[in-house]
Protein backbone atom coordinates (compact mmCIF):
# COMPACT_ATOMS: atom_id res chain seq x y z
CA UNK A 1 0.00 0.00 0.00
CA UNK A 2 0.99 3.48 -0.78
CA UNK A 3 2.68 5.16 2.32
CA UNK A 4 2.35 8.78 3.53
CA UNK A 5 4.22 10.44 5.89
CA UNK A 6 2.47 13.90 7.42
CA UNK A 7 3.63 13.69 10.63
CA UNK A 8 6.88 15.50 10.58
CA UNK A 9 6.17 17.23 14.47
CA UNK A 10 6.23 13.85 15.65
CA UNK A 11 8.87 12.69 14.41
CA UNK A 12 11.06 12.72 11.13
CA UNK A 13 12.80 9.81 9.08
CA UNK A 14 16.79 9.94 9.66
CA UNK A 15 18.45 11.45 7.10
CA UNK A 16 21.06 9.04 5.13
CA UNK A 17 24.20 11.17 5.69
CA UNK A 18 23.28 11.66 9.28
CA UNK A 19 23.35 7.72 9.58
CA UNK A 20 26.53 7.11 7.92
CA UNK A 21 28.44 9.58 10.15
CA UNK A 22 26.90 7.77 13.07
CA UNK A 23 27.76 4.36 11.99
CA UNK A 24 31.52 4.52 12.72
CA UNK A 25 30.40 4.93 16.40
CA UNK A 26 28.46 2.23 16.82
CA UNK A 27 30.57 0.33 15.63
CA UNK A 28 34.60 0.47 15.60
CA UNK A 29 34.73 3.92 17.58
CA UNK A 30 32.92 2.53 20.26
CA UNK A 31 35.09 4.28 23.22
CA UNK A 32 33.67 6.56 26.32
CA UNK A 33 34.64 9.45 25.45
CA UNK A 34 35.92 10.22 29.43
CA UNK A 35 38.89 7.69 28.52
CA UNK A 36 42.56 8.78 28.07
CA UNK A 37 43.29 6.33 25.75
CA UNK A 38 42.90 6.22 21.83
CA UNK A 39 39.44 4.73 21.96
CA UNK A 40 38.41 7.17 24.10
CA UNK A 41 40.27 10.42 22.19
CA UNK A 42 38.62 9.16 19.08
CA UNK A 43 35.10 9.65 20.74
CA UNK A 44 36.41 12.74 22.59
CA UNK A 45 36.80 14.49 19.18
CA UNK A 46 33.80 13.38 17.67
CA UNK A 47 31.69 14.69 20.58
CA UNK A 48 33.48 18.27 20.83
CA UNK A 49 33.08 18.39 16.88
CA UNK A 50 29.70 17.63 17.30
CA UNK A 51 29.33 20.63 19.73
CA UNK A 52 31.19 23.10 17.91
CA UNK A 53 28.15 22.08 14.56
CA UNK A 54 25.42 22.40 17.14
CA UNK A 55 26.75 26.18 18.30
CA UNK A 56 27.83 26.72 14.96
CA UNK A 57 24.02 26.52 13.88
CA UNK A 58 22.84 28.72 16.59
CA UNK A 59 24.79 31.45 16.83
CA UNK A 60 26.74 30.00 20.14
CA UNK A 61 29.67 28.72 20.94
CA UNK A 62 30.55 25.27 21.67
CA UNK A 63 31.03 25.66 25.67
CA UNK A 64 27.45 26.96 25.77
CA UNK A 65 26.33 23.48 24.74
CA UNK A 66 25.13 20.98 26.46
CA UNK A 67 23.89 17.67 25.53
CA UNK A 68 21.00 15.72 27.03
CA UNK A 69 18.95 12.74 26.15
CA UNK A 70 16.19 14.65 24.20
CA UNK A 71 14.06 18.47 24.79
CA UNK A 72 12.22 16.95 27.70
CA UNK A 73 15.14 16.13 29.47
CA UNK A 74 16.87 19.89 28.57
CA UNK A 75 13.51 21.24 29.37
CA UNK A 76 13.72 19.65 32.94
CA UNK A 77 17.11 20.80 33.64
CA UNK A 78 16.55 24.55 32.35
CA UNK A 79 13.25 25.62 34.25
CA UNK A 80 14.30 23.24 37.18
CA UNK A 81 18.14 24.12 36.79
CA UNK A 82 17.26 27.93 36.84
CA UNK A 83 14.31 28.03 39.32
CA UNK A 84 16.37 26.22 42.02
CA UNK A 85 19.37 28.47 40.84
CA UNK A 86 17.59 31.91 41.49
CA UNK A 87 15.24 31.07 44.15
CA UNK A 88 17.04 33.38 46.14
CA UNK A 89 16.06 36.07 43.95
CA UNK A 90 12.21 35.09 43.56
CA UNK A 91 9.65 32.46 42.94
CA UNK A 92 8.12 34.01 40.35
CA UNK A 93 8.07 31.82 36.94
CA UNK A 94 5.87 33.23 33.93
CA UNK A 95 5.17 30.27 31.16
CA UNK A 96 2.57 30.14 28.76
CA UNK A 97 -0.72 27.77 28.17
CA UNK A 98 -0.02 26.03 24.98
CA UNK A 99 3.59 24.45 26.25
CA UNK A 100 4.25 21.20 25.21
CA UNK A 101 4.11 18.85 28.60
CA UNK A 102 7.26 18.62 29.19
CA UNK A 103 7.42 22.39 30.26
CA UNK A 104 3.83 22.50 30.93
CA UNK A 105 3.88 20.12 33.61
CA UNK A 106 8.06 21.06 34.93
CA UNK A 107 6.25 24.03 35.80
CA UNK A 108 3.37 22.62 36.76
CA UNK A 109 5.61 20.51 39.46
CA UNK A 110 7.91 23.39 40.36
CA UNK A 111 3.85 25.31 41.50
CA UNK A 112 3.30 22.06 43.75
CA UNK A 113 6.77 22.54 45.07
CA UNK A 114 5.84 26.34 46.42
CA UNK A 115 6.76 28.74 43.25
CA UNK A 116 4.58 30.91 41.91
CA UNK A 117 3.50 29.95 38.17
CA UNK A 118 2.02 32.14 36.16
CA UNK A 119 0.39 29.86 32.71
CA UNK A 120 -0.15 32.77 30.01
CA UNK A 121 -3.63 32.51 28.05
CA UNK A 122 -3.15 32.85 24.40
CA UNK A 123 -5.45 34.42 21.68
CA UNK A 124 -6.97 32.40 19.46
CA UNK A 125 -4.46 31.74 17.23
CA UNK A 126 -2.55 30.16 19.67
CA UNK A 127 -0.53 33.22 20.39
CA UNK A 128 1.41 34.57 23.16
CA UNK A 129 1.78 38.40 23.64
CA UNK A 130 4.60 40.55 24.71
CA UNK A 131 2.30 42.65 26.25
CA UNK A 132 0.71 39.90 28.58
CA UNK A 133 4.54 38.92 29.26
CA UNK A 134 5.25 42.67 30.24
CA UNK A 135 2.14 42.82 32.68
CA UNK A 136 2.80 39.21 34.63
CA UNK A 137 6.45 40.68 35.35
CA UNK A 138 7.21 41.42 39.22
CA UNK A 139 10.12 42.39 41.04
CA UNK A 140 9.88 38.27 42.27
CA UNK A 141 10.34 36.46 38.39
CA UNK A 142 13.05 34.96 38.05
CA UNK A 143 12.24 32.78 35.15
CA UNK A 144 10.12 33.11 31.70
CA UNK A 145 9.91 30.29 29.20
CA UNK A 146 8.03 30.52 26.39
CA UNK A 147 8.48 28.03 23.26
CA UNK A 148 9.56 29.40 19.87
CA UNK A 149 6.99 27.70 17.63
CA UNK A 150 3.97 25.57 18.99
CA UNK A 151 3.73 22.06 18.31
CA UNK A 152 0.33 21.23 17.39
CA UNK A 153 -0.77 24.54 15.72
CA UNK A 154 2.52 25.58 14.47
CA UNK A 155 1.98 29.48 15.70
CA UNK A 156 5.73 31.09 15.92
CA UNK A 157 5.83 33.45 19.32
CA UNK A 158 7.48 36.51 19.77
CA UNK A 159 10.12 35.18 20.82
CA UNK A 160 13.34 37.70 19.96
CA UNK A 161 10.68 40.66 21.59
CA UNK A 162 10.23 38.26 24.72
CA UNK A 163 13.65 37.81 25.09
CA UNK A 164 14.46 41.64 24.70
CA UNK A 165 11.79 42.64 27.22
CA UNK A 166 13.39 39.90 29.91
CA UNK A 167 16.53 41.62 29.24
CA UNK A 168 15.40 44.71 30.29
CA UNK A 169 13.80 43.32 33.19
CA UNK A 170 16.83 40.81 33.86
CA UNK A 171 14.89 38.23 33.81
CA UNK A 172 16.23 34.85 32.56
CA UNK A 173 14.63 33.80 29.29
CA UNK A 174 14.17 29.98 28.11
CA UNK A 175 12.55 28.96 24.97
CA UNK A 176 11.88 25.59 24.06
CA UNK A 177 12.99 25.37 20.00
CA UNK A 178 12.09 21.83 19.42
CA UNK A 179 9.42 22.54 16.61
CA UNK A 180 11.45 25.33 15.03
CA UNK A 181 15.06 24.10 14.04
CA UNK A 182 14.82 23.17 10.13
CA UNK A 183 12.32 25.35 9.80
CA UNK A 184 12.94 28.39 10.66
CA UNK A 185 15.77 30.40 11.77
CA UNK A 186 17.29 29.87 14.97
CA UNK A 187 19.55 32.37 16.29
CA UNK A 188 20.50 32.52 20.07
CA UNK A 189 21.90 36.06 19.76
CA UNK A 190 18.87 37.12 17.55
CA UNK A 191 15.79 36.00 19.54
CA UNK A 192 17.72 37.38 23.09
CA UNK A 193 17.25 33.97 25.06
CA UNK A 194 19.71 32.51 28.01
CA UNK A 195 18.84 29.04 27.48
CA UNK A 196 16.92 26.83 24.29
CA UNK A 197 16.22 23.21 24.31
CA UNK A 198 15.90 20.86 20.96
CA UNK A 199 15.92 17.47 19.86
CA UNK A 200 17.91 16.05 17.16
CA UNK A 201 14.48 13.51 15.82
CA UNK A 202 13.03 15.84 14.47
CA UNK A 203 15.19 17.51 11.97
CA UNK A 204 16.14 14.21 10.68
CA UNK A 205 18.69 12.71 13.29
CA UNK A 206 18.25 10.16 15.70
CA UNK A 207 15.92 9.85 18.68
CA UNK A 208 17.37 9.64 22.34
CA UNK A 209 19.84 12.66 21.62
CA UNK A 210 19.19 16.89 22.24
CA UNK A 211 21.04 19.76 23.58
CA UNK A 212 20.23 22.87 25.79
CA UNK A 213 21.50 26.11 24.54
CA UNK A 214 22.81 28.08 28.10
CA UNK A 215 24.23 31.16 27.48
CA UNK A 216 27.70 31.78 29.16
CA UNK A 217 27.37 33.12 32.76
CA UNK A 218 24.27 31.70 33.27
CA UNK A 219 24.23 29.67 36.91
CA UNK A 220 22.16 26.60 36.86
CA UNK A 221 21.80 24.03 39.41
CA UNK A 222 22.10 20.14 38.76
CA UNK A 223 19.55 17.61 39.94
CA UNK A 224 21.06 14.71 38.93
CA UNK A 225 23.97 13.37 40.09
CA UNK A 226 27.10 11.56 38.60
CA UNK A 227 30.29 11.97 36.75
CA UNK A 228 32.22 15.24 35.50
CA UNK A 229 30.35 14.84 31.64
CA UNK A 230 28.61 18.02 30.17
CA UNK A 231 30.39 20.25 33.03
CA UNK A 232 28.44 18.30 35.33
CA UNK A 233 25.15 19.39 34.63
CA UNK A 234 24.12 16.67 32.71
CA UNK A 235 26.68 13.74 34.19
CA UNK A 236 26.75 10.08 32.57
CA UNK A 237 28.27 8.78 29.43
CA UNK A 238 27.67 10.17 26.73
CA UNK A 239 25.39 9.15 23.83
CA UNK A 240 28.43 9.05 21.44
CA UNK A 241 26.19 7.60 17.88
CA UNK A 242 23.78 10.36 18.70
CA UNK A 243 25.20 13.23 19.44
CA UNK A 244 27.40 12.48 16.17
CA UNK A 245 23.89 12.12 14.63
CA UNK A 246 22.72 15.46 16.22
CA UNK A 247 25.61 17.43 14.90
CA UNK A 248 25.49 16.05 11.21
CA UNK A 249 21.65 16.30 11.33
CA UNK A 250 21.61 20.41 12.88
CA UNK A 251 24.24 21.06 10.25
CA UNK A 252 21.87 19.46 7.40
CA UNK A 253 18.97 21.30 9.14
CA UNK A 254 19.91 24.94 9.25
CA UNK A 255 21.42 24.36 5.13
CA UNK A 256 19.36 25.76 2.56
CA UNK A 257 16.73 26.52 4.85
CA UNK A 258 14.62 28.99 2.94
CA UNK A 259 14.67 26.92 -0.38
CA UNK A 260 13.70 23.87 1.99
CA UNK A 261 10.75 25.60 3.64
CA UNK A 262 9.49 27.53 0.52
CA UNK A 263 8.60 24.37 -1.19
CA UNK A 264 7.18 22.79 1.58
CA UNK A 265 4.92 25.50 2.62
CA UNK A 266 4.03 25.42 -1.36
CA UNK A 267 2.76 22.08 -0.96
CA UNK A 268 1.12 23.01 2.70
CA UNK A 269 -0.83 25.96 1.11
CA UNK A 270 -2.09 23.39 -0.90
CA UNK A 271 -3.31 20.78 1.37
CA UNK A 272 -4.79 24.01 3.42
CA UNK A 273 -6.84 24.89 0.36
CA UNK A 274 -7.66 21.49 -0.46
CA UNK A 275 -8.92 20.70 2.97
CA UNK A 276 -10.67 24.49 4.12
CA UNK A 277 -12.65 23.79 0.70
CA UNK A 278 -14.25 21.06 2.15
CA UNK A 279 -17.70 22.34 4.38
CA UNK A 280 -17.40 22.90 8.15
CA UNK A 281 -13.90 22.84 8.42
CA UNK A 282 -11.25 25.17 10.02
CA UNK A 283 -8.17 26.88 10.02
CA UNK A 284 -6.25 25.75 13.57
CA UNK A 285 -3.42 28.58 14.21
CA UNK A 286 -2.13 31.48 12.83
CA UNK A 287 -2.51 32.27 9.78
CA UNK A 288 0.43 33.75 8.69
CA UNK A 289 3.04 33.60 11.76
CA UNK A 290 3.05 29.88 11.52
CA UNK A 291 5.62 26.80 10.83
CA UNK A 292 5.83 26.63 7.15
CA UNK A 293 4.69 22.74 7.55
CA UNK A 294 2.37 22.67 9.88
CA UNK A 295 -1.48 22.56 8.92
CA UNK A 296 -3.86 22.03 11.59
CA UNK A 297 -7.89 21.76 10.58
CA UNK A 298 -11.15 20.82 12.26
CA UNK A 299 -13.04 18.89 10.66
CA UNK A 300 -16.72 19.41 12.16
CA UNK A 301 -19.19 16.95 12.95
CA UNK A 302 -16.49 13.71 13.65
CA UNK A 303 -13.84 12.65 15.97
CA UNK A 304 -10.25 13.00 15.17
CA UNK A 305 -9.26 9.29 15.79
CA UNK A 306 -11.93 8.04 13.44
CA UNK A 307 -9.98 10.18 10.84
CA UNK A 308 -6.68 9.33 11.95
CA UNK A 309 -7.48 5.53 11.68
CA UNK A 310 -9.68 6.70 8.14
CA UNK A 311 -6.27 7.77 7.00
CA UNK A 312 -4.07 5.00 8.28
CA UNK A 313 -6.20 2.41 6.61
CA UNK A 314 -5.26 4.53 3.02
CA UNK A 315 -1.79 4.81 4.13
CA UNK A 316 -1.96 8.37 5.34
CA UNK A 317 0.19 9.23 8.86
CA UNK A 318 -1.40 12.28 10.23
CA UNK A 319 -2.32 13.32 14.28
CA UNK A 320 -5.13 14.43 16.17
CA UNK A 321 -5.55 16.87 19.34
CA UNK A 322 -8.66 14.90 20.13
CA UNK A 323 -9.05 13.09 23.44
CA UNK A 324 -8.93 9.99 22.21
CA UNK A 325 -5.27 10.34 21.14
CA UNK A 326 -3.78 13.26 23.61
CA UNK A 327 -3.62 10.25 26.16
CA UNK A 328 -6.09 11.81 28.90
CA UNK A 329 -9.44 12.78 29.24
CA UNK A 330 -9.67 16.09 27.59
CA UNK A 331 -8.67 17.19 23.89
CA UNK A 332 -5.90 18.92 23.58
CA UNK A 333 -5.07 21.71 26.07
CA UNK A 334 -3.42 23.24 23.39
CA UNK A 335 -6.84 24.22 21.34
CA UNK A 336 -8.74 24.48 24.67
CA UNK A 337 -6.59 27.33 25.30
CA UNK A 338 -6.51 28.64 22.33
CA UNK A 339 -11.07 28.64 22.83
CA UNK A 340 -12.11 26.19 20.48
CA UNK A 341 -14.99 24.29 21.98
CA UNK A 342 -15.22 20.73 22.08
CA UNK A 343 -16.45 19.56 19.45
CA UNK A 344 -13.90 21.62 16.86
CA UNK A 345 -11.24 20.44 19.39
CA UNK A 346 -11.69 16.78 19.27
CA UNK A 347 -12.43 17.10 15.02
CA UNK A 348 -8.72 18.17 14.88
CA UNK A 349 -6.40 16.99 12.68
CA UNK A 350 -2.61 17.90 12.22
CA UNK A 351 -0.38 17.54 9.27
CA UNK A 352 2.93 17.91 9.31
CA UNK A 353 4.84 18.16 6.31
CA UNK A 354 8.78 17.60 6.03
CA UNK A 355 11.25 17.89 2.94
CA UNK A 356 10.79 14.11 1.74
CA UNK A 357 6.77 14.73 0.60
CA UNK A 358 5.69 15.31 -2.88
CA UNK A 359 2.90 17.37 -4.37
CA UNK A 360 1.47 13.84 -5.51
CA UNK A 361 1.08 12.61 -2.09
CA UNK A 362 -0.89 15.97 -0.91
CA UNK A 363 -2.99 15.49 -4.08
CA UNK A 364 -3.58 12.09 -2.67
CA UNK A 365 -4.40 12.95 0.61
CA UNK A 366 -7.07 15.68 -1.42
CA UNK A 367 -8.39 12.48 -3.01
CA UNK A 368 -9.28 10.53 -0.21
CA UNK A 369 -9.94 12.71 2.78
CA UNK A 370 -13.46 14.24 1.33
CA UNK A 371 -15.08 10.42 1.19
CA UNK A 372 -13.97 9.75 4.51
CA UNK A 373 -15.19 13.12 6.43
CA UNK A 374 -18.62 12.12 3.89
CA UNK A 375 -18.72 8.51 5.47
CA UNK A 376 -17.80 9.52 9.36
CA UNK A 377 -20.16 12.44 9.15
CA UNK A 378 -23.00 10.06 7.69
CA UNK A 379 -23.03 7.91 10.85
CA UNK A 380 -22.68 11.14 13.22
CA UNK A 381 -25.31 12.48 15.49
CA UNK A 382 -24.73 15.66 15.49
CA UNK A 383 -24.32 15.84 11.69
CA UNK A 384 -27.28 18.41 10.38
CA UNK A 385 -26.63 17.50 6.89
CA UNK A 386 -24.67 19.53 4.20
CA UNK A 387 -25.25 23.42 2.97
CA UNK A 388 -24.84 22.65 -0.46
CA UNK B 1 -4.07 -1.25 18.85
CA UNK B 2 -7.49 -1.77 18.03
CA UNK B 3 -8.46 -5.28 17.15
CA UNK B 4 -9.49 -7.14 13.97
CA UNK B 5 -13.19 -7.08 15.14
CA UNK B 6 -13.26 -3.47 15.84
CA UNK B 7 -11.56 -2.32 12.78
CA UNK B 8 -14.35 -4.53 11.18
CA UNK B 9 -17.12 -2.83 12.96
CA UNK B 10 -15.62 0.81 12.84
CA UNK B 11 -14.58 0.28 8.50
CA UNK B 12 -18.13 -1.68 8.03
CA UNK B 13 -20.24 -0.28 10.66
CA UNK B 14 -23.93 -2.48 10.54
CA UNK B 15 -27.15 -0.88 10.69
CA UNK B 16 -26.02 3.19 10.59
CA UNK B 17 -28.98 5.22 10.40
CA UNK B 18 -32.08 6.14 11.96
CA UNK B 19 -35.59 4.83 12.04
CA UNK B 20 -38.42 6.60 11.39
CA UNK B 21 -41.22 6.78 13.62
CA UNK B 22 -38.70 4.54 16.21
CA UNK B 23 -40.55 2.79 19.14
CA UNK B 24 -37.50 4.09 21.43
CA UNK B 25 -34.68 6.06 21.30
CA UNK B 26 -31.73 6.43 23.67
CA UNK B 27 -28.93 8.87 23.50
CA UNK B 28 -25.55 8.80 25.99
CA UNK B 29 -22.30 10.60 26.16
CA UNK B 30 -21.52 14.17 25.45
CA UNK B 31 -19.52 16.46 23.38
CA UNK B 32 -16.81 17.08 26.15
CA UNK B 33 -15.66 13.54 25.99
CA UNK B 34 -15.92 13.59 22.46
CA UNK B 35 -18.54 10.41 22.49
CA UNK B 36 -22.25 10.32 21.92
CA UNK B 37 -23.88 7.28 20.62
CA UNK B 38 -27.84 7.59 19.86
CA UNK B 39 -29.54 4.18 19.33
CA UNK B 40 -33.21 3.52 17.38
CA UNK B 41 -35.39 1.05 18.10
CA UNK B 42 -38.19 -0.89 16.24
CA UNK B 43 -40.04 -3.29 18.48
CA UNK B 44 -43.27 -5.59 17.61
CA UNK B 45 -46.08 -6.56 19.23
CA UNK B 46 -44.16 -9.78 20.71
CA UNK B 47 -41.94 -7.35 22.74
CA UNK B 48 -39.02 -8.25 20.18
CA UNK B 49 -36.88 -5.78 18.71
CA UNK B 50 -37.46 -5.78 14.56
CA UNK B 51 -35.09 -3.20 13.92
CA UNK B 52 -32.38 -1.21 15.46
CA UNK B 53 -29.96 1.39 13.98
CA UNK B 54 -27.05 3.78 15.16
CA UNK B 55 -25.42 7.23 15.27
CA UNK B 56 -22.41 7.60 16.81
CA UNK B 57 -19.67 10.36 17.06
CA UNK B 58 -16.67 9.36 18.31
CA UNK B 59 -13.64 6.98 17.87
CA UNK B 60 -13.35 3.79 16.10
CA UNK B 61 -14.25 2.30 19.82
CA UNK B 62 -17.20 4.01 20.06
CA UNK B 63 -18.76 3.19 16.61
CA UNK B 64 -17.56 -0.37 16.80
CA UNK B 65 -19.39 -0.85 20.19
CA UNK B 66 -22.74 0.51 18.72
CA UNK B 67 -22.41 -1.00 15.60
CA UNK B 68 -21.63 -4.76 17.21
CA UNK B 69 -24.84 -4.01 19.88
CA UNK B 70 -27.20 -3.77 17.06
CA UNK B 71 -26.23 -6.82 15.79
CA UNK B 72 -26.50 -8.71 19.35
CA UNK B 73 -29.80 -7.31 19.94
CA UNK B 74 -31.64 -7.50 16.46
CA UNK B 75 -34.07 -10.42 16.92
CA UNK B 76 -34.08 -10.23 20.68
CA UNK B 77 -36.60 -9.73 22.68
CA UNK B 78 -36.12 -6.33 25.01
CA UNK B 79 -35.96 -8.64 28.28
CA UNK B 80 -33.18 -10.48 27.17
CA UNK B 81 -31.45 -6.72 25.45
CA UNK B 82 -32.30 -5.13 28.77
CA UNK B 83 -29.54 -7.82 30.13
CA UNK B 84 -26.80 -7.10 27.87
CA UNK B 85 -23.47 -5.06 29.55
CA UNK B 86 -20.91 -2.67 28.08
CA UNK B 87 -18.66 -5.70 29.16
CA UNK B 88 -20.08 -8.42 26.66
CA UNK B 89 -20.38 -6.10 23.83
CA UNK B 90 -16.57 -5.31 24.26
CA UNK B 91 -16.07 -8.63 24.53
CA UNK B 92 -17.84 -9.75 21.46
CA UNK B 93 -15.14 -7.17 20.03
CA UNK B 94 -12.28 -9.31 21.19
CA UNK B 95 -11.61 -6.66 23.60
CA UNK B 96 -10.66 -3.16 24.23
CA UNK B 97 -7.63 -1.07 24.97
CA UNK B 98 -7.93 -0.19 28.58
CA UNK B 99 -8.94 3.55 28.43
CA UNK B 100 -11.82 2.68 25.82
CA UNK B 101 -13.21 0.28 28.37
CA UNK B 102 -14.41 3.44 30.45
CA UNK B 103 -15.16 6.21 27.85
CA UNK B 104 -16.38 4.90 24.63
CA UNK B 105 -17.89 1.30 25.38
CA UNK B 106 -21.45 2.91 26.02
CA UNK B 107 -23.41 0.99 23.45
CA UNK B 108 -25.04 -1.08 26.50
CA UNK B 109 -25.86 2.28 28.42
CA UNK B 110 -27.53 3.62 24.86
CA UNK B 111 -29.45 0.83 24.27
CA UNK B 112 -30.71 0.51 28.12
CA UNK B 113 -32.19 4.10 27.64
CA UNK B 114 -33.54 3.44 23.96
CA UNK B 115 -35.59 0.39 25.67
CA UNK B 116 -36.50 2.50 28.69
CA UNK B 117 -37.70 5.05 26.41
CA UNK B 118 -40.06 2.50 24.69
CA UNK B 119 -41.08 1.14 27.70
CA UNK B 120 -42.18 4.97 29.02
CA UNK B 121 -44.07 5.41 25.36
CA UNK B 122 -45.87 2.27 25.95
CA UNK B 123 -47.22 3.99 29.05
CA UNK B 124 -46.55 7.67 28.43
CA UNK B 125 -46.12 9.37 25.21
CA UNK B 126 -42.67 10.14 25.49
CA UNK B 127 -41.05 10.69 22.15
CA UNK B 128 -38.36 13.39 22.67
CA UNK B 129 -34.72 12.55 22.98
CA UNK B 130 -32.67 14.76 25.72
CA UNK B 131 -30.19 16.67 23.42
CA UNK B 132 -28.22 18.66 26.29
CA UNK B 133 -26.71 17.97 29.32
CA UNK B 134 -24.48 15.33 30.55
CA UNK B 135 -25.94 12.12 29.12
CA UNK B 136 -23.25 10.23 30.31
CA UNK B 137 -23.82 8.83 33.38
CA UNK B 138 -19.99 8.20 34.47
CA UNK B 139 -18.02 10.65 36.52
CA UNK B 140 -15.43 11.73 33.98
CA UNK B 141 -14.03 14.13 36.56
CA UNK B 142 -12.75 11.30 38.76
CA UNK B 143 -11.67 9.74 35.53
CA UNK B 144 -8.03 8.13 36.35
CA UNK B 145 -7.08 8.05 32.77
Amino acid sequence: MRKVYLDHAATTPLNEEVLNEMLPYLKEHFGNPSSIHSFGREARRAVEESRERVAAALGASAEEIIFTSGATEANNLAIRGIARAQQKKGNHIITSAVEHHAVYDTCAALQKEGFDVTFLPVDEYGMVSVDAVAAAITDKTILVTIMLANNEVGTIMPIAEIGQLCREHDIIFHTDAVQAIGNIPVNVKDLNVDLLSLTAHKFYGPKGVGALYLRKGTRLNVYHYGGAQERKLRPGTENVPGIVGLGKAIELAVKDLEAKTNRIKVLRDRLQEGLLAIEHTKLNGHPQQRLPGNLNVSILFVEGESLILSLDLKGIAVSSGSACTSGSLDPSHVLMAMGLDHQTAHGSLRFTLGVNNTEEEIDYVLEVLPDIVTRLRSMSPVYKGSNK
Amino acid sequence: MYTEQVMDHFTNPRNVGEIEKADGVGEVGNMKCGDIMRIYLKVNDNEVIEDIKFRTFGCAAAIATSSMITEMVKGKTITEAMKITNKQVAAELGGLPAPKMHCSNLAADALKKAIENYQGNNNQVNNKIEETGNNCNRDCNNCSY
